[in-house]
């Protein structure tokens, strides 16, 4: 068993297995460690659609509703913002919506306005960049930030743009149109955040 | 064995008890190398003459550390790291236990002079080439003390659950979302929740009480052995080693660490808590550098305060992250890969290096035009930070301290101390095309500092280095 140089091969290989199968059993004990920090079940239950009564949001006007903990915004859009949103086209990164379309634009919102009906925009409002919650600009007119403005949402953390169809502008530093969460309209005047329409 | 072979220990002078007590160190040092180690990192450890100024910031920072310690464990006997409380609870210390805006204050603020103390003393390694060999461990463990110390200050930053602890917190984990492919996840695996959440804060609490401090300990005291192993450099960059007194066996230069430096450390501690307690009883917030005013609202998941920005030891870092924009990738990014890949190239002989810069910078440049502005970002600041590990093999000087340097190394440390320090003002502030302008101008030269470093450390017109230190 022992060679010239006056090792034991046969124990070497012992130590060594034996050290290769501790070394996977240490690997193997780390995964539910891993593990224990993903979101708790909870934290996924939390994650259940919410309703949303739109029934009182007067046109030209934007409610707030939590879902996964993140503020879902649903505006409520004149025709003028809905004009604002055709001109806004050329000023936009992604006009059509087709980057990252299946994580950030369901189908049903693939169109011009992002949204199932034209006159109720739903997105999360929360900045593709760092995530930031961007606030509100609504009303046209200039800002320090644009002369031409249509009106939209103002990320102050670092300065990116969006317009009332949640689309982001050129050249800033947000890469990506904000998130139209999963949606679907109960009736008339509800609206549920967080799941599509069955069999849609 | 041992115990019965070693010297008994003798308290010398004529007090009472000297014959008890040299009975009980006797007792003890039978058993565990208490003379030994006091000798070799004390009493007989030979630092060199001529310590400045600077020296003083090594021990303090180990003296925050302290402080730290102490104020962080009577602080987490009334905070509550829950989503629900923790911001009603620091507001309980701070108002109704006895001394508890005292204890927190010095936490907060020794929070800051901690990454004063350490910025110093790197600053202080930088002019004296003290990461230079055989100190290039010491250095590193240096650097992980110092990641660590960054990982510490944003944990602790979420506890008091305001609007800027919150909304930090959300942008530094969003960070790892830019990271192609497994990003996403990560930052949920981070988070343990789809947002910064209770599970977050809960999180965050032990890795800042316990998870971390840990470590920062064990990277502490690797940091006094291997500086105990290496020796102290000192001001004039000549080892002390190298003139010993030929009878003793000593080094001419060095004097015991204890009792000259044990004293000069203490005074600097005393000239130190004179100005920490300054700041803690007079200006704790500091003008909304140590404490930010909104973080004196509690947390909000639906409402970003209209300006947010880190804490001052941090802004350098979060400047260098706005200034990558998709026009900095194009006109800096871009010319910069291919000009320092021609320029490694054009100066080193040898293929296999050529091929593997060319390699690297064809990557480089197909990510360029791949990935988001955002991921570069990340990435510009991660090697920010990074980089500092390399500063050992990246100085080719042949001197170590700046007092036998030329002119090329000063005007390029000035400059680069210079753009640090604008890069963290503009971290403060809103962005503005102007002010993006200024950051991208300071991230240029913050990173041709290094990256050029082995060509202008090479060029430098040195003096010659003294044989022995001249104690000034």
């Amino acid at each position: 068993m022992t060679d010239q140089a006056g090792i034991n091969r046969g124990r070497r290989t012992l130590v060594i297995a034996s050290a290769c199968a501790g070394s996977a059993a240490a690997v193997a004990t780390a995964v539910p460690f891993a593990a224990s920090m993903l979101p708790s079940d909870r934290a996924k239950a939390l994650g259940a659609p919410v309703e949303a009564d739109i029934s009182l949001l007067a046109p030209g006007e934007k409610m707030t509703v939590e879902w996964r903990g993140q503020p879902v915004w649903i505006v409520h859009r004149t025709p003028e913002m809905l004009e604002g949103v055709k001109k806004d086209d050329d000023k936009v990164a992604d006009p059509k919506s087709d980057r990252k379309k299946d994580e950030l634009t369901p189908e049903y919102a693939r169109n011009e306005y992002r949204s199932i009906k034209p006159e109720y925009l739903v997105v999360v409002g929360i900045c593709t960049h760092l995530g930031c919650s961007p606030q509100d600009r609504l009303k046209a007119g200039p800002e320090p930030f644009a002369s031409d403005w249509e009106g939209g949402f103002y990320c102050p953390c670092h300065g990116s743009l969006f317009d009332l169809a949640g689309r982001v502008y050129k050249n800033k530093p947000a890469p990506d149109n904000l998130k139209v969460p999963p949606h679907t309209f109960l009736s008339e005047g509800k609206i549920l955040i967080g799941e599509d329409k069955k069999g849609a | 064995m041992a115990a019965v072979e070693k010297q008994p220990v003798t308290v010398s002078g004529a007090g009472p008890l000297n014959g008890v007590m040299s009975g009980l160190l006797t007792w003890i040092d039978q058993r565990f190398p208490l003379v030994e180690t006091w000798r070799s990192h004390l009493s007989e450890y030979y630092a060199p003459k001529n310590f400045n100024f600077w020296y003083y910031f090594g021990s303090l920072a180990l003296f925050v550390l302290v402080l730290q310690f102490v104020t962080g464990i009577f602080l987490t006997m009334n905070y509550k790291p829950d989503a629900a409380q923790a911001f009603a609870s620091v507001e309980y210390i701070m108002r109704e236990v006895p001394w508890g805006w005292w204890i927190r204050y010095m936490h907060s603020t020794g929070a800051s002079f901690f990454f004063i103390c350490v910025y110093l003393h790197m600053f202080r390694g930088l002019l004296y080439g003290s990461y230079r060999r055989p100190r290039e461990l010491l250095w590193i463990v240096g650097v992980l003390i110092f990641l660590c110390l960054m990982a510490e200050a944003f944990f602790g930053y979420l506890l008091p659950w305001g609007q800027m602890s919150y909304w930090g917190a959300q942008v530094i984990v969003n960070l790892f979302d830019a990271i192609p492919f497994v990003g996403p996840k990560l930052a949920i695996w981070i988070r343990g929740d789809y947002v910064v959440s209770d599970a977050t804060l809960n999180r965050f609490f032990a890795f800042h009480v316990i998870a971390v401090p840990l470590v920062l300990l064990a990277l502490v005291g690797a940091h006094l052995l291997a500086l105990h192993e290496v020796g102290s450099n000192n001001p004039d960059g000549v080892e002390i080693k190298n003139a010993k007194d030929p009878k003793t066996g000593l080094p001419l230069d060095g004097i015991p660490f204890h009792p000259y430096y044990t004293v000069k450390d203490s005074f600097g501690v005393v000239v130190f808590l004179i100005i920490f307690s300054i700041v803690v009883f007079f200006a704790p917030e500091m003008g909304g550098y140590f404490l930010e005013a909104n973080n004196f609202i509690a947390a909000d998941p639906l409402k970003t305060p209209l300006h947010i920005a880190p804490v001052w030891y941090f802004t350098p870092y979060y400047s260098i992250l706005r200034a990558t924009t998709e026009q900095f990738v194009l006109w800096v990014l871009t010319p910069g890969v291919v000009g320092f890949a021609a320029l490694i190239v054009w100066s080193v002989k040898n293929s296999n290096v050529r091929i593997a810069v060319g390699v690297a910078a064809v990557v480089l440049l197909a990510g360029f035009f791949t990935l988001d502005a955002k991921v570069w970002g990340v990435v510009l600041m991660g090697i920010s930070v990074m980089i500092f590990f390399f500063l050992p093999w990246l100085d080719r000087s042949p001197v170590k301290s700046i007092r036998y340097k030329g002119p090329l190394t000063k005007a390029a440390i000035a400059l680069f101390v210079v753009a640090f320090f604008i890069l963290g003002y503009l971290g403060t502030q809103a962005v503005t095309s102007g002010r993006t302008f200024a950051a991208q101008i300071g991230t240029a030269v913050y990173f041709l500092f290094f990256f050029l470093m082995p060509w202008w450390s090479r060029m430098d017109k040195c003096k010659p280095e003294p044989h022995r230190v001249t104690g000034k």
